[in-house]
């Protein structure tokens, strides 16, 4: 037993949320933006763990952790690109689609990340903001990435930017209702490409989260499935970017449970624990779905919701 | 900007030998039409008349095989709306083209063609407001347009295109979404901006009693050629009919035969039903229908009808009470829905019961396409079994289309109608649930069709009828309930109804 005792779990999975929402949060805001136009992209799992194969790669080999985060965001985005590209074509459907690049990404990550599994890449920096404190895991719990300080500043930039900004007007019409958006004179496809693309650089950024944070290593069970989840809490999210970064500590919050109650000496149940994310995902999904109401705020033109 | 000049005055249209075929159908042929600077012109005719493909061809929808369109005198070749906007034309659709989860404030900057990459809205808010005033209505510019009833809509559709500094105003069937009041005050204010010079208009409509009262010229189609037309002042309400519908005669009203009450068919017992939103949309509903007996719901559009005809299509699930056909629980399945005759006449057929890209043949067979007749060996359905029903109930109910084999979106509004009337009446009807089921017919179809449902009626259906048209609803019905904010707030028996009593109703609580 350690010194904070039952405290401390709250402490490790307060410190664990913070830690291990990342890649929700970008993930998730990827997909909201992408949603906002009214498409769904299904790979960005793929895009996740090539982010971090990518990412790892090139930290590697140019020794700058920040060289590799803007690598992967731009195969992200290439990835994106790729989507979208393809969905604007006329009778594609972009689940299928986003589930074939889900299996490409992966696919491709280990492929040409076989060469990185052993060797060591610079880790990002960390932001010690509990260095006032003399108890190591509150230091350990406030020991907060520069990634998810980047990502808590981009969920309100985000949200006011779908509501004051042109651009953010102009995806929200494409998103609800494309015949609209026609008769406005403006490019439907192109729109929701961008908006793919965007998505994709996120979803990618969040995947160095990952290879180059926490846990920092390159390994092809890096992910599990978190790209995937983060996509469920979109709709949980109701395609709001501040109740994703809510939804995604929550999603941390649950990733962390089983870690820290290990560090109290709770090992029964261990990978029980550790499946809390996955029950979370299907919890939420069952309760907000529903035969007898819509879901508020979803985007009438997803494929979803048609 | 340009939508805040003053208005400029609007200018002189003239089409000419507007001419459009869709493969062997000529859907205009040789359509001509001038539009002074302040008009106000309704263009009349039966479904299928080439109505909206005329003012398709003008907004550059259609590409028109022949034709020509001068503005002020100058040719103008128009092969998108984008470029139709330039010239200042601006249509209103039926259905709306609002984003419904925007605040009316956001749909209405979303058009600007100079819209900021940063959107001020204190500045964006105190120049709407300046526009708003010079308006001859105001509208709550916060509330999200799914919120607004459909009258404010369309209110907001016209000064969307008022801001956007349109003056030529193409509408196609404004006035079917909105009740007589509402179509009233929109169309009022349309008149009062074109008698200012601010606007030209163009309006298509079924309803007569509009053309005649609002319009200052009529033009009318009839199998896509301009069969008449003219100052209004000069024209009756039979005038317009000869000119529609030529030689054949309007149907005469059905005769109500003398019924005594007959068994109750369908009775609902303390029936309460969400919406979309979780929200209560029927409130502890009872009542009963007989055989041989219609029951005419009257109420405001959103109080409730649309919800209450969804669960007994089994498109949506009751929170509590009880539905009972014929003394028996209903479970509003396909297999309850046949063995009791239940047939459903929903709103907008288009979006709620029929399958817009599946042939005409295909979606009159969706109640029997499992019946013996229709299939081969009891379990493979015979293409040629339900291309032959669709050719009897194309003739039986004068659909207009090229085929059994055409796709239901290629058909225009009123034979969408058809459609699913043919498909809903032609069975044995023991229950028939109806809601607006004239909506959009032109005339002679709406004649043709309340002969239908008093058919029914004369030969024992319970006929639940739902309509925003209390002269339909006085027409037909035996007995009148008024529908408000989910409750039946006031039942009437035929004899004795009273328009303003029902009115008085509709709108609150007495
Ligand atoms: N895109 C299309 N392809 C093929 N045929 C079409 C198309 N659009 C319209 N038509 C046909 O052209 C004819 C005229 O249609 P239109 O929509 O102009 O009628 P309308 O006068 O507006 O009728 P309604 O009152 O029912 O709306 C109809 O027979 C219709 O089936
Ligand atoms: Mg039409």
């Amino acid at each position: 037993m350690t010194e904070l005792g039952w405290a401390g779990v709250l402490v490790a999975v307060a410190g664990g949320a913070v830690r291990v929402s990342t890649p929700y949060l970008f993930v998730s805001l990827g997909e909201t933006l992408t949603e906002k136009s009214g498409r769904v992209n299904l790979g960005l799992e793929g895009t996740l763990v090539l982010g971090a194969m990518s990412a790892y790669g090139v930290a590697h080999l140019s020794g700058s952790p920040w060289l590799g985060v803007l690598v992967a965001g731009v195969a992200g985005a290439g990835f994106g690109l790729g989507h979208g590209a393809v969905c604007g074509l006329a009778r594609v459907n972009d689940v299928a689609m986003g589930i074939a690049l889900f299996l490409l990404g992966t696919g491709l990550a280990f492929y040409l990340g076989k060469p990185f599994i052993e060797p060591v890449a610079p880790r990002l920096p960390h932001l010690a903001f509990g260095a006032w404190s003399a108890s190591p895991q509150v230091r350990a719990a406030l020991d907060v990435s520069p990634l998810f300080v980047a990502g808590a500043v981009l969920a309100p930039v985000l949200r006011w930017a779908l509501g004051n900004t042109k651009w953010g007007l102009v995806v929200r019409t494409v998103g609800d209702n494309s015949d609209a958006a026609k008769a406005l004179g403006w490019p439907v496809s192109l729109v929701r490409t961008l908006a793919t693309v965007a998505g994709g650089f996120l979803a990618g950024v969040g995947g160095s989260f990952l290879s180059l944070q926490y846990p920092g290593t390159w390994n092809e069970a890096l992910s599990s499935g978190q790209g995937l989840m983060a996509i469920a809490l979109v709709i949980f999210a109701r395609w709001d970017p501040m109740a994703c970064f809510y939804a995604s500590l929550l999603f941390g919050g649950a990733t962390a449970l089983g870690p820290a109650l290990q560090s109290v000496g709770v090992t029964t149940n261990y990978y029980l624990y550790g499946a809390a994310p996955y029950v979370l995902t299907l919890g939420l999904l069952v309760y907000s779905s529903s035969t007898r109401h819509t879901l508020v705020g979803a985007p009438s033109e997803l494929t979803i919701s048609r | 900007m340009t939508s805040l000049t003053p208005p400029a005055t609007p200018p002189a249209v003239e089409v000419i030998g507007m001419t459009k075929r869709f493969g062997d159908l000529r859907a205009l042929d040789d359509v001509s039409l001038t539009l002074a600077p302040g008009s106000f012109h309704a263009i009349l005719g039966q479904n299928g008349a080439g109505k909206s493909t005329l003012v398709k061809c003008i907004m550059g929808y259609h590409r028109p095989d022949a034709g020509r369109l001068l503005v002020d005198g100058h040719e103008h070749v128009v092969v998108n709306p984008r470029q139709a906007h330039a010239l200042g034309f601006g249509m209103v659709y039926q259905h709306f083209t609002l984003v419904p989860s925007m605040s009316a404030a956001e749909n209405l900057i979303l058009g600007r063609a100079d819209l900021p990459a940063v959107i001020r809205w204190a500045e964006e808010r105190a120049r709407l407001e300046a526009f708003q005033r010079r308006m001859p209505f105001t509208l709550d510019l916060d509330r999200p347009v799914a919120g607004l009833a459909a009258g404010q809509k369309q209110k907001l559709e016209i000064l969307k295109q008022l801001f956007l500094g349109r003056r030529v105003l193409i509408l196609d069937e404004p006035t079917s979404v909105l009740t007589p009041d509402e179509a009233d005050q929109v169309l009022g204010i349309l008149r009062e901006l074109t008698a200012e010079n601010r606007l030209s208009v163009l309006i298509i409509t079924h309803k007569f009693r509009e053309a005649l009262a609002f319009a200052r010229e009529v033009t009318v189609l009839r199998a896509g050629r301009r069969v008449g037309g003219g100052p209004v002042a000069g024209l009756s309400r039979p005038d317009l009919v000869r000119m529609m519908i030529g030689s054949a005669a309007l149907a005469e009203p059905a005769t109500r035969a003398a019924r005594p009450g007959g068994a109750v068919a369908l009775e609902l017992e303390t029936l309460t039903v969400r919406n979309d939103k979780g929200l209560l949309a029927v409130r502890d509903a009872s009542g009963v229908v007989r055989a041989g007996e219609i029951v005419g719901v009257a109420g405001v559009s959103g109080n409730g009808q649309r919800e209450l005809v969804e669960v007994l299509a089994g498109q949506r699930e009751p929170e509590s009470g009880a539905i009972r056909v014929r003394g028996e629980a209903y479970r509003r399945t396909r297999t309850d829905m046949r063995r009791h005759g239940v047939f459903v006449l929903t709103e907008e057929p288009l979006h709620n019961s029929c399958v817009r890209g599946m042939s005409v043949a295909e979606n009159l067979a969706f109640r029997t396409f499992d019946e013996p007749a229709n299939t081969r060996g009891g379990w493979l359905v015979s293409r040629r079994a339900l291309r032959r029903q669709a050719r009897s109930l194309i003739d039986a109910y004068g659909i207009r289309t090229q085929g059994p084999d055409t796709r239901l979106e290629a058909l225009s509004g009123g034979n969408v109608q058809r459609t699913v009337l043919a498909r809903e009446l032609s069975g044995d009807v023991a229950v028939l649930i109806a809601q607006n089921p004239c909506a959009g017919l032109d005339v002679a179809a709406t004649a043709e069709i309340r002969n239908r449902i008093m058919a029914a009626r004369n030969a024992g259906a319970a006929v639940l009828l739902l309509s925003e048209d209390l002269d339909e609803l006085l027409e037909l019905a035996d007995r009148i309930v008024v529908m408000f904010e989910g409750r039946f707030v006031y039942e009437t028996p035929r004899d004795g109804a009273d328009l303003h009593t029902i009115g008085h109703h509709m709108a609150s609580h007495p």
